[in-house]
């Protein structure tokens, strides 16, 4: 069974401030997805399905179903970090396409940028199996990903300069979204003159630390018909978890490299036929390992691809995250797969911002989630038009 | 045991791994190898993650290996270099490189396994310059 046309993006919301210091966790779901939506023109009543992920307070999906007052019939709590909102758009047009649920919601919240010292983070880390054989090395955010780069360099040649024009083009596209954190355009210069984080990560190659979130809605075809809103189809999805593999490391790819092939068939389209990409970029070297798992390019060769303005919207051959992408707008909860749906679906309704809106009928949106120096989450949907 | 001055962070260790931690206490670094595919895998665990064989066994690894990659985190009080190391077995661990000059790393470099005592009857497999 595929889930080819069977579910459609109706509605979809974005917090437009990037600190939320003011509002509980879960009222920032609860508003996110009211935003969502009467964005479908839809309400809490007709939602029958509910996604979240470890953002999510409490027991996740029980807590903001009787938050929200929700009646469900399909509930999915899929956790594999920035990449599980759009894992949950296959899923849910899954359980849609199988007759589980008509209108399905997904939200994602979170504030690093205001919480309270010593706030629980939650989970169970301690249990996890690696935890007593990765903490006592530090790993960071940051050197995990720099560890990526560092290899990626040494196999492939790949540069600092190569990495700095991701964000330049990000910076290009960010200098018109209103509501994005860092909206002055950089250099190549500018990023390899930032602080060096993390060997070969410089502060510019580092995505922002936003509160916020927002939330989607996917619905099934006949309800798409009976509402006024531009929907935007599902034409294809694919998901793969990436790890270490028993100590058979290889941190020059992606789980893209599997979840991006199985996407493209489902869809039935070719990388030529994507006239625009939401690529998750937590980092530089995300985007880059990224594009290269997908097929935008040859193994090895992303830094050339990304080179000289290629990403940019209007000068290159293919434009990226046209709000600015968590490295400049917003990445809010430290997950950005939300954000990555969000701004391709602008794209397919014709409303992103006009100097960097492309003739747009089919777009790639790809989340990466936990780590891509360890365990990882791919999640690459494909998206069309409604008409397409 | 090393003197550099590092954090040293204690283990959480569990029922499945006290065996690997205690060794280390002696300063011994052990892997799991299984006896029924003859693969080698880390972090240890009680199944093969190859061949679900339950017939996996300790063995004391002589500790040499390379840098498959590294990273100097710099933006802390202390930096440090974060690292993962291939040992001779062919499988790949996460670990520090200490005493050395951090800015002579580099990839494909040759190390040895330099345990750092926690003071808790423990030590951190760490590897230095061979």
């Amino acid at each position: 069974m595929s889930i080819r046309g069977k579910a459609y993006i109706a509605g979809i919301y974005e917090f437009p401030g990037r600190k939320a210091a003011d509002k509980s966790l879960a009222q920032l779901h609860g508003e996110f997805a009211k935003g969502a939506l009467e964005d479908a023109g839809l309400t809490y009543a007709d939602v029958d399905a509910y996604y979240c992920a470890g953002d999510a307070p409490g027991l996740g999906g029980l807590a903001m179903a009787e938050y929200m007052g929700l009646k469900l019939q399909h509930i999915d709590s899929t956790e594999t970090g920035g990449s599980s909102y759009v894992a949950h758009i296959g899923h849910a047009a899954a359980a849609i396409a199988a007759g589980k649920c008509n209108v399905a919601l997904v939200t994602l919240a979170g504030k690093p940028k205001s919480q309270r010292p010593g706030t629980p983070r939650g989970g169970i880390e301690h249990d996890a199996p690696e935890y007593g054989f990765e903490m006592i090395c530090g790993p960071r955010v940051v050197n995990m990903y720099a560890m990526a780069a560092m290899r990626h360099m040494h196999e492939y040649g790949t540069t600092s300069e190569q990495l700095a024009w991701i964000k330049v083009a990000a910076s290009h596209h960010a200098q018109h979204n209103e509501h994005a954190l860092m909206r002055d355009v950089v250099t190549v210069d500018d990023v390899l003159s930032s602080p060096m984080i993390s060997d070969p990560l410089h502060r510019l190659d580092c995505c922002v630390i936003t509160d916020g979130g927002g939330a989607l809605v996917i619905v099934s075809p006949e309800i798409a018909k009976t509402l006024d809103r531009q929907c935007v189809k599902v034409l294809g999805h694919g998901e793969a978890p990436k790890h270490l593999d028993g100590g058979r490391v290889d941190l020059t790819y992606t789980g893209a490299a599997w979840s991006g092939p199985k996407a493209f068939e489902e869809a039935g389209v070719t990388h030529s036929d994507i006239k625009y990409m939401s690529i998750y970029d937590s980092f530089t070297i995300t985007v880059l390992e990224t594009l290269e798992d997908l097929g935008f390019c040859e193994k090895g060769q992303g830094g050339k691809f990304v080179a000289d303005g290629n990403l940019i919207s209007g000068v290159g051959k293919i434009p990226f995250n046209t709000d600015g992408g968590g490295l400049c707008s917003n990445h809010p909860a430290n997950r950005g797969g939300m954000t990555k749906v969000l701004e391709a679906v602008r794209q397919l309704r014709n409303e992103a911002h006009p100097k960097v809106q492309v003739d747009c009928d089919i777009a790639l949106a790809h989340g990466t989630g936990g780590s891509i120096g360890t365990r990882m989450g791919s999640a690459t949907v494909i998206l069309g038009r409604e008409d397409s | 045991m090393s003197e550099q001055k590092i954090k040293i962070r204690v283990p959480f260790i569990n029922e499945e791994t006290e065996h690997f931690w205690n060794a280390t206490g002696e300063g011994k670094l052990l892997v799991k190898q299984c006896a029924d595919c003859n693969e080698y895998h880390y972090y240890p665990r009680t199944i093969c993650p190859f061949c679900m064989s339950d017939n996996t066994e300790w063995k004391e690894s002589p500790g040499t290996g390379t840098v498959y990659t590294y990273s100097i985190m710099r933006r802390v009080p202390v930096p440090y270099c974060i690292a993962y190391v291939t040992l001779d077995e062919g499988i790949t661990m996460m670990t520090n490189i200490i005493d050395v000059d951090l800015e002579t790393i580099k990839i494909g470099m040759k190390v040895k396994v330099s345990f750092v005592d926690t003071g808790a009857d423990c030590a951190l497999p760490f590897f230095t310059a061979a």
